[in-house]
């Protein structure tokens, strides 16, 4: 031992990896402020206390409101996680005839609006649809039919559009989950189901739970859809508060503990999940397939054919016929405007809010501190909002920063610049960004999550440095997962309302705000023509995202075993 | 990526450049009205007048939001509605200028315009009684209270509260009937439905027409579309109130925002819609009638009959619309 | 002499929780080091401070002449140079076996990364896998294709991180003896850890034993074995048994069974109680030896048999005879003490007999 720290070279101070995780912590706490702000000017309503509007819905509705409510997400978080569960495992590990067509076709209905599949179900079913007509005519009046503007036609409309978001993400995680430890449960003595019960779906329990998260937040967030079953909930009362009872105030405090709620459960669920860990399991293959036959085999066709069909091929059906009614008058040179309007916001939005929820999910992984582990928990609550609420949550908080920014012009004596941000492209991206950012960070979060350690660590020691473990680890293995962050993103931006309607710049009319003209004047099928291309534009991705996904587990499939 | 973030920078820029961009040629409207309602007299104005004209459609309430947090700043002009209780509103909050104009005294009759000319209607939508032809017999419909009776058990198909239509339609009730009777009027109805509430007028024409009940309330131009659609349809419009109050008459109308940039030119083009060559236009593209009471209104329209519609100013239904919610809410109308 | 590495006081932990505490450690180029110990004892955390994934809380870690970890101050792992294995091996799932390899590889053309690769898998034995992906592999192909891709930017430590614990026992050897081998022909020094002292044997050219976070001798293992530094590591490398006595002159100890006498004088006073260190090949069953002791347990070895010996006054010793030998578990029998090379560890006080 001769040596002593004088030998030290100068300029090895290179600290970089670990500190320079430091920007990634800025960076969360700056979406998380993106997302608070708009939140606080919502929890602002409690400023000025609306003591008639509550004591009015005390006294009348709100008991009823909130115990639609709990029905409804009840029924929707059933129906979602035995759908979308069912489904991704009879896709993943079965084999039946049409699974490859199911596989990719069960996403679809994803890109169907909510209230057009609410809608087309209240045209087809109600009294006066066509189906209760026939029947009416073939067997007399006195055959019963389940109404559909009830309960259980709501809960069944909104299982159908929502299972995707768990399909989707139970999918990926069935499949990187890989048979080992599958296998090992089954050597073990489970039986097939209690092995499925016992340990791939606690495994796949995160990515599960985002799915159900997010379909329990649209849920919430939903006004079209049960609007159009007239299904009183809790957002019922919040629209109640603003556009009946002229109160935008008690319209934000209702607004505000429908958060509140969100981010208990949101926590809640953090908390049950507790220290467990579900990274991949090390070295095993793709799932092998079960063959199905005889009757197991056609009641699965069955079932996911159904499925497909109901959330699926009769909207679309419906949307056609109705937009080929309409197509002639309403094809015009302005049509193309839109589509680009919808496409650009769209593609510009997912691309922001994956790289948000990227940052997020990471600083998550590689920061475990409580700042950064509440600052992700507020970055991903604006989807819980009702979408109009949020809206203007947005809407005044640029229009505050405009107001701020011109009285420091006018100070200055520079004049005032009217509108900086408000009614600008940026507003509009900003407000996809904090309405979507939970969306992407699901899947994003999930597939990170089975990122084991050493990975990374094995790069860095092969001289890799951060930007580059990132370029050529962690985004290829994330890829997946980024692309249905994106996709989800991309569609949901496309199907976007309020946010649209309320920021968008002059000229600036997408898809969703001629659906959103057509139907709120009840001429569904004008709507149905910017539906049917909404559905077509979202369909794109998710064959784009299926196809290479297909590919990637028949190369799998196709592999001989390792020697 | 680089494409879309240079297009991000570029869209960026031209929209941050709007504003400098914007002459005194330019007239801004936020419309609750929708855009192929609206497009075509705009279109033709400016044809004939070389202003432009550029607009965004929402609903009222966020669109009245927005106009109120951009207080001085906002581009708005104009701020056009779909009923006279968001006009109220928009009005109560100060979000419109008083406007002195002869032309639109003269077009609008004081009934369908604000007591202190903040704003003016446009067209007059007519909300009424539909009924199926085969199932209701001469001489059992009167009037709306008339449905509350027993001899409509089951028989009623109503949209839901949560429309401003019916929300107009009750705050006048109130207005002419006082709250106490109007009340049992709408428990009345509550108890005859047939079915829940629609979520819309055309769904209730539906069901009518399909025999689930035999009457309901919609606004006529619903009843023009689907008459168009399907001109053998077993339906019928009843004017009822004829000998009182008449039938409920709401408006879509616009009024001058208190920042108005272009204020002046902003008056010209209501003072435009307002004339016999735009209303004809503004209430035909929609199948309404006419606000102004020299034009005529489209053979279809007309065809309906004529009618005598409730002459208590429309302001009314503002100023008793969140009464009117409560009211609804304690009758158990959903 | 140079020292490719030095290892000064080093302190690690977490929390309140010391894992490390003060261990040094000096390497040189080319050498073929091991950290052995039971589970939890530290080696894994001292491999990963060297490689920089492990802030130190104190002491130094010296590379190449340059410091690289220190309190509050680490170099990265890429910027360090070192090549590491890991574990689980760690193979890119998305990349192919021959762009696995090649990851490390800076600045090079195409064509010499696919050199490259290829005369890696060739010296790990997987020539033409370079296509394959990483889970189409066996166990023991991943962990060859794990060590090519550490070894592919050629550097001077390879950092080993219980390289064969996911592999069986014959592999595990076969596979130890051929790293040496590609280590030593590549003049690549390694520091590897495991718990399994015949990979550390096989491997070692040095071995440092850890115990509670602390290296307890750090030695070849010829002298691990014959010349253990305290009772810990005499106990943990190789097989054997205590039994006590005490010194008579400074070669020969009193003990149960007789007088016995090493080649090795130890300087503590006569009388001193001792405890003797038995390897099974030091103690002989005999039919003629007057110690008796009972057989309480036998293991078949093929060609040797290792037997377990109760003694009359309690304890135990281990016995390994040639198997043409063979006696029945429970029989009574002569033992003969031949050890010419006495390891004796100084006890306290004087045994209690159980």
């Amino acid at each position: 031992m001769t040596r002593t720290t004088n030998s030290v070279l100068p300029g090895t101070r290179t600290d970089g990896w670990r500190l320079g995780l430091q920007p990634i912590q800025l960076a969360t706490l700056a979406l998380a402020a993106m997302v608070a702000l708009p939140l606080l000017v919502v929890f602002s309503g409690w400023l000025q206390p609306e003591n008639t509007v509550w004591q009015h819905l005390v006294e009348t509705v709100l008991t009823d409101l909130v115990l639609n409510t709990m029905v409804l997400l009840t029924g929707v978080a059933s129906g979602v996680l035995v759908l979308g569960v069912g489904l991704a495992w009879l896709t993943t590990m079965c084999e039946f005839p049409g699974r490859r067509l199911f596989d990719w076709a069960l996403m679809l209905p994803l890109a169907i609006p909510a209230y057009v599949l609410a809608f087309v179900a209240i045209g087809l079913f109600d009294y006066s649809g066509p189906v209760q007509t026939l029947m009416r005519n073939s067997f007399g009046n006195s055959l019963w039919f389940p109404p559909i503007r009830s309960t259980g036609g709501v809960i069944s409309v909104m299982v159908l559009v929502l299972y995707p978001y768990v399909y989707m993400l139970a999918r990926s995680a069935f499949i990187t989950q890989g048979h080992g430890t599958l296998e090992a449960a089954r050597v073990l003595g489970l039986g097939p189901w209690s092995a499925f019960f016992r340990v791939a779906l606690p495994m796949a329990r995160p990515a599960i739970v985002a799915g159900i998260s997010l379909a329990l937040m649209e849920t919430l967030a939903d006004f079209g859809t049960v609007a159009v079953f007239n299904y009183d909930t809790f957002t019922t009362a919040i629209y109640k508060a603003w556009f009946g009872l002229f109160n935008l105030q008690a319209a934000s405090q209702l607004a505000s503990l429908l958060l509140l709620f969100v981010a208990l459960a949101l926590f809640g669920e953090r908390h049950l999940r507790g220290r467990a860990r579900y990274h991949e399991g090390t070295r095993s293959g793709p799932p092998r397939r079960h063959q199905l036959s005889g009757a197991a085999a056609a009641l699965s066709t069955f079932a996911a054919g159904g499925v497909f069909t109901l959330a699926f091929l009769l909207p679309v059906i419906q949307l056609v016929s109705w937009a080929w009614e309409v197509i002639a008058v309403d094809l015009d040179s302005r049509y193309i405007g839109l589509l680009w309007h919808t496409l650009i916001l769209g593609a510009i939005a997912a691309l922001l809010t994956v790289t948000g929820a990227l940052v997020l999910a990471f600083a998550r992984r590689l920061r475990g501190d409580r700042l950064t582990g509440s600052a992700v928990g507020v970055a991903t609550l604006g989807y819980a909002l009702p979408g109009s609420v949020l809206a203007v949550g947005i809407m005044l908080t640029f229009t505050g920063i405009d107001n701020f920014i011109n009285g420091v012009a006018r100070l200055l004596g520079q004049g005032s610049p009217g509108q900086v941000l408000g009614g600008t492209v940026v507003a509009l991206l900003i407000a996809y960004l904090v309405r979507f950012l939970a969306v992407a960070f699901g899947p994003i979060e999930s597939a990170l999550s089975r990122i084991r350690h050493s990975l990374p660590e094995a790069a860095h020691s092969l001289g890799a440095g951060g930007g580059e473990v990132l370029r050529r680890i962690y985004l290829p293995l994330l890829r997946p997962g980024l692309l249905t962050a994106a996709l989800l993103v991309l569609v949901d931006v496309m199907k976007e309302m309020p946010a649209t309607l309320l920021l968008r710049p002059f000229g600036w009319d997408t898809l969703a705000v001629r659906i959103y003209e057509m139907t709120s004047e009840g001429e569904w099928e004008r709507a149905a023509l910017p539906g049917i291309t909404l559905v077509l534009v979202g369909l794109l991705p998710v064959i784009i995202l299926v196809r290479r996904s297909a590919r990637r587990t028949e190369r799998n499939d196709n592999d001989s075993e390792p020697s | 990526m680089n494409t879309l973030l240079r297009s991000l920078a570029l869209s960026l820029v031209v929209t941050l450049a709007t504003p400098v961009v914007l002459a005194g040629d330019t007239i801004t409207v936020y419309s609750a009205r929708k855009e192929h309602l609206i497009k075509p007299l705009f279109d033709a104005y400016s044809k004939h007048t070389g202003i432009t004209i550029r607009y965004i459609t929402d609903k009222a309430g966020p669109l009245l939001a927005r106009l109120k947090a951009e207080g001085a700043n906002t581009p708005a002009d104009i701020l056009m509605t779909v009923d006279a209780g968001n006009l109220w509103q928009a009005a109560n909050q100060g979000a419109f200028a008083v406007v002195d104009s002869q032309t639109l005294e003269e077009n609008i009759p004081s009934h369908l315009q604000d007591p202190d000319n903040r704003w003016f209607g446009l067209s007059v939508r007519a909300r009424t009684i539909v009924y199926n032809t085969e199932r209701v017999k001469d001489g059992e419909l009167n009037s709306y209270e008339d449905l509350a009776s027993p001899n409509w058990k089951e028989r009623l198909c109503l949209r839901t509260s949560k429309k401003v239509y019916n929300q107009s339609l009750v705050a006048m009730m109130m207005a002419r009937l006082g709250e106490e009777k109007t009340e049992q009027v709408v428990r009345g109805w509550v108890s005859n439905l047939a079915t829940p509430p629609f979520s819309n007028d055309t769904k209730v024409m539906e069901a009518i027409a399909a025999g689930q009940c035999d009457a309901g309330i919609v606004n006529t131009y619903y009843f023009g579309r689907l008459l168009k659609k399907n001109p053998d349809i077993k339906l019928a419009l009843f004017w009822p109130n004829q000998n009182d109050g008449g039938v409920h008459v709401n408006i879509s109308g616009a009024g001058i925002t208190r920042h108005a940039k272009n204020p002046e030119a902003a008056v010209k083009l209501l003072e435009w819609l307002s004339t016999p060559e735009a209303q004809e236009m503004f209430a035909g593209l929609n199948m309404e009638y006419p606000a102004n009471p020299a034009v005529k209104t489209s053979p279809m329209v007309a065809a309906w009959g004529k009618f005598k519609g409730d002459s208590i100013n429309v302001a009314e239904a503002g100023k008793r619309q969140a009464e009117a919610v409560m009211l609804m809410d304690r009758a158990g109308y959903r | 002499m140079e020292h490719l590495l030095e290892i000064t006081d080093l302190c690690c932990g977490y929390d309140n929780h010391t894992v490390v505490d003060g261990l040094s450690l000096h390497m040189q180029p080319g050498m073929l080091c091991c950290l052995l110990g039971s589970s939890g004892c530290g080696k894994t955390t001292v491999l990963r401070a060297i490689a920089g994934f492990e802030p130190i809380r104190g002491g130094s870690i010296v590379l190449n002449d340059t410091l690289v970890s220190a309190p509050g101050h680490t170099v990265a792992p890429e910027k360090r140079g070192l090549g590491m294995v890991f574990q689980d091996y760690a193979l890119f799932p998305h990349l192919s076996i021959s762009d696995n390899i090649t990851f490390g590889l800076r600045g090079s053309t195409k064509k010499q990364k696919r050199d490259a690769s290829d005369s890696l898998l060739e010296l790990v034995g997987l020539a033409g896998y370079g296509n394959r992906f990483p889970h189409e592999l066996s166990g023991g192909q991943q962990q060859r294709v794990a060590l090519a891709r550490a070894l592919a930017p050629e550097p001077k430590l390879l950092l080993l991180d219980e390289p064969f614990s996911n592999l069986d026992v014959e592999l595990r050897e076969r596979l130890a003896a051929d790293v040496r081998d590609i280590l030593k022909a590549r003049e690549t020094a390694a520091i590897f850890v495991t718990h399994d002292q015949h990979e550390a044997f096989v491997m070692g050219e040095r071995i440092a034993v850890m115990n509670e976070g602390r290296i307890l001798q750090w030695d070849t293992p010829f002298n691990l074995y014959h010349e253990p530094a305290n009772r810990y590591v005499a106990d943990f490398i190789g097989q054997g048994r205590f039994i006590s006595g005490f010194l008579v002159t400074p070669d020969t100890v009193d003990t149960p069974l007789g007088m016995i006498r090493g080649n090795r004088a130890y300087t503590w006073p006569s009388g001193s109680w001792v405890e003797i260190l038995l390897r099974p090949d030091d103690v002989l069953l005999s039919e003629r030896s007057g110690y008796r002791c009972t057989i309480s347990d036998r293991a078949f070895r093929g060609a040797e048999t290792l037997y377990t010996l109760r003694l009359p006054e309690g304890g135990e010793l281990l016995s390994l005879m040639p198997s043409h030998h063979d006696f029945p578990v429970g029989m009574e029998i002569g033992v003969v003490i031949e050890a010419d090379h006495l390891i004796l560890f100084r006890a306290d006080r004087a045994p209690t007999s159980s």
